[in-house]
């Protein structure tokens, strides 16, 4: 019993030192050493190459917020955090139709949800024939006589971020659906049926059983769509390029960096959005555990 | 009876909207599947939803598979994915049954260092984490990507964490009394009581790598080294206006997602709802 214990105890640091070493080496190296230089050069005009780094103080910061090519980005995140809450009010909607017995039902939550599993460039390129001139809506409209309606869904900046903002709707809605529906549905059956009992309708349900056990999930989702829609990058990326007024904020980060090589900006520019990302979790923190505890 | 028909009312509004939603799903993708089986004239000369006069045409795919390097891509994908997933498993969960069975100085610490790191939006770091690639002499390699997908996952850390906490320490502690190394416990035990948790990590992390396209696209330029996504987003050059051969190079991408989808749905679903509550 005695050599045993002992033997557990030297087993124990070479298991902890062995198990660990390589993921903390690659915490450390690929997710914090790329933080820490970012701090850094954000003050810096560094241009990625040149050996001379010259100190700037908060001018990169000041440029940012002041400049309006780099500043009238953040109008874009706009559009996309309006479709959020659309995207949220689909997939509530559909969570709740679904959560009842019927049928086709199967068929349904799949086609729901299909669309989140697709690859982002295959998206990008479907509704760029979805939306291009003459593409797949231009014909449909016609089909319906509503020819006049037609316009230039990616070629006008006007509209064009309602179309990409769109374009994130389908391809994101079904993982909010799958995500509430799973909360509704943890929901115990028997309440339904006490309720149905004492002659609650649809509405009531709706209101007294679902609306309460997904609540908070939903005050999440829509504080969380606070990052969403800063950091949106593939769509536009793939569809545009950024292009006719659909520069995102991380559109303009990378191409600050890897384009311009502007390197002192763009990592001011990561920092920026990290502190909102930040500040949005700590909110969450704050916000949820709490009010948990008290529940 | 004033429900009853209250109730059919509503059904019908229902299914109105579900069928509008399958349609919306559904039509900007069949679009794509009708074009990749047309010829480029017929292509020019016929409506959106025409059907092509032949569905044995398989130009397109041919094209899309060889000159589009889609094949490689695919090669390039399965390896990649083959040995992230593999990586990503050991270690996640050696580290998850390191934190979780053993009390030691700077668990806490360690364990505030991971769920910190899953705050970083990886994608704005990719600018310093370019440096970082390239002094490895990883960059153009298929390494990038594998490292990066490995050493920057903290979800799967976290899974596995979170599932570990339902194994009872009795098993281990029973193992122990049998002579059972911790090694052993840890290989024949605990790891194959993991296998929900692991398979949430295969498709989450599965699906994330297969349709990542960044990350391939910025450290890996070189064409022999598309993936899937890369190779389809490098279509847009050669093939800008050649909308039945991208159609095809789409459909081609889908394809496997939809099969896997619909063979394993539950686990899916299951995957995606227990992956993704996280407080």
């Amino acid at each position: 019993m005695h050599r045993y214990s002992l033997d557990y105890k030297k087993q124990r640091t070479i298991i902890i030192i062995t198990f660990i070493m390589i993921p903390v080496a690659m915490l450390v190296i690929f997710s914090f050493l790329p933080l820490v230089r970012m701090f850094y050069y954000s003050f810096t005009d560094w241009n990625g190459l040149s050996k001379n780094i010259e100190n700037v103080g908060w001018d990169n910061y000041i440029k940012i917020f002041t400049d309006p090519t780099y500043f009238s980005v953040f109008k874009v995140s706009l559009y996309y955090f309006g479709a959020s809450f659309v995207q949220l009010a689909i997939a509530l909607y559909f969570a709740t139709v679904l959560n009842f017995k019927l049928p086709g039902k199967g068929f349904f939550k799949g086609m729901l949800f299909f669309p989140y599993l697709i690859n982002g460039v295959a998206i990008g390129f479907i509704f760029k024939h979805f939306f291009k001139v003459d593409g797949t809506l231009d014909m449909f409209l016609q089909m319906l006589g509503l020819g006049s309606w037609i316009h230039k869904w990616i070629g006008n900046p006007q509209i064009i971020n309602f179309s990409l903002a769109a374009t994130s709707v389908w391809r994101y809605m079904g993982f909010n659906f799958i995500i509430f529906l799973g909360t509704i549905q943890s929901v115990p059956g028997e309440l339904y049926e006490a309720a149905e009992i004492d002659g609650a309708n649809r509405w009531h349900q709706f209101r007294y059983i679902i609306w309460p056990s997904i609540r908070r999930i939903i005050e999440l989702n829509l504080l969380l769509a606070i990052n969403g829609a800063i950091s949106v990058f593939e769509i536009p990326y793939i569809m545009t390029g950024g292009a006719n007024g659909s520069n995102t904020f991380v559109i303009q980060t990378i191409n600050t960096a890897f384009e311009k090589n502007d390197f002192g900006i763009a990592t001011a520019m990561g920092i920026i959005l990290l502190v909102i990302v930040v500040a949005v979790a700590l909110a969450q923190r704050l916000l949820f555990r709490e009010s948990e505890v008290e529940a | 009876m004033e429900h009853r028909v209250k109730y059919t009312a509503s059904a019908v509004f229902k299914y109105i909207t579900l069928v509008l939603a399958v349609i919306a799903v559904v039509v900007p993708i069949v679009v794509v599947f009708i074009a990749s089986f047309k010829t480029n004239k017929e292509y020019l000369n016929s409506g959106t939803l025409e059907l092509p006069q032949s569905f044995t045409n398989f130009e397109n795919f041919k094209y899309a598979f060889i000159d589009g390097k889609m094949m490689i891509g695919y090669l390039n994908t399965i390896l990649i994915l083959a040995v992230a997933l593999i990586g990503t498993l050991l270690l996640g969960s050696m580290v998850a049954y390191a934190i979780n069975r053993f009390k030691f100085k700077g668990r806490n610490v360690l364990l505030f260092l991971f769920l910190t790191a899953m705050l970083i939006p990886p994608i704005t770091t990719q600018i310093t984490t370019f440096q970082i690639v390239r002094f490895f002499g990883l960059y153009n390699t298929r390494w990038a990507p594998i490292v990066l997908f490995m050493g920057t996952d903290i979800i799967s850390i976290y899974i596995f964490l979170r599932f570990m906490e339902s194994i009872s320490r009795s098993i281990d502690e029973s193992a122990m009394i049998d002579g059972a190394s911790y090694f052993r416990i840890y290989w024949n035990l605990i790891l194959p009581l993991m296998a929900p948790a692991i398979t949430t990590v295969i498709i989450i992390k599965g699906v994330a790598i297969y349709n990542d396209f960044y990350i391939p696209q910025l450290y890996m330029p070189k064409a022999e080294l598309s993936v899937v996504s890369t190779a389809l987003y490098r279509f847009q050059g050669p093939y800008g206006r050649r909308w039945e051969i991208i159609s095809a190079g789409i459909v081609i991408t889908i394809v496997p997602v939809l099969l896997a989808f619909m063979s394993l749905q539950r686990y899916f679903y299951n995957g995606f709802t227990q992956g993704s509550i996280k407080s």
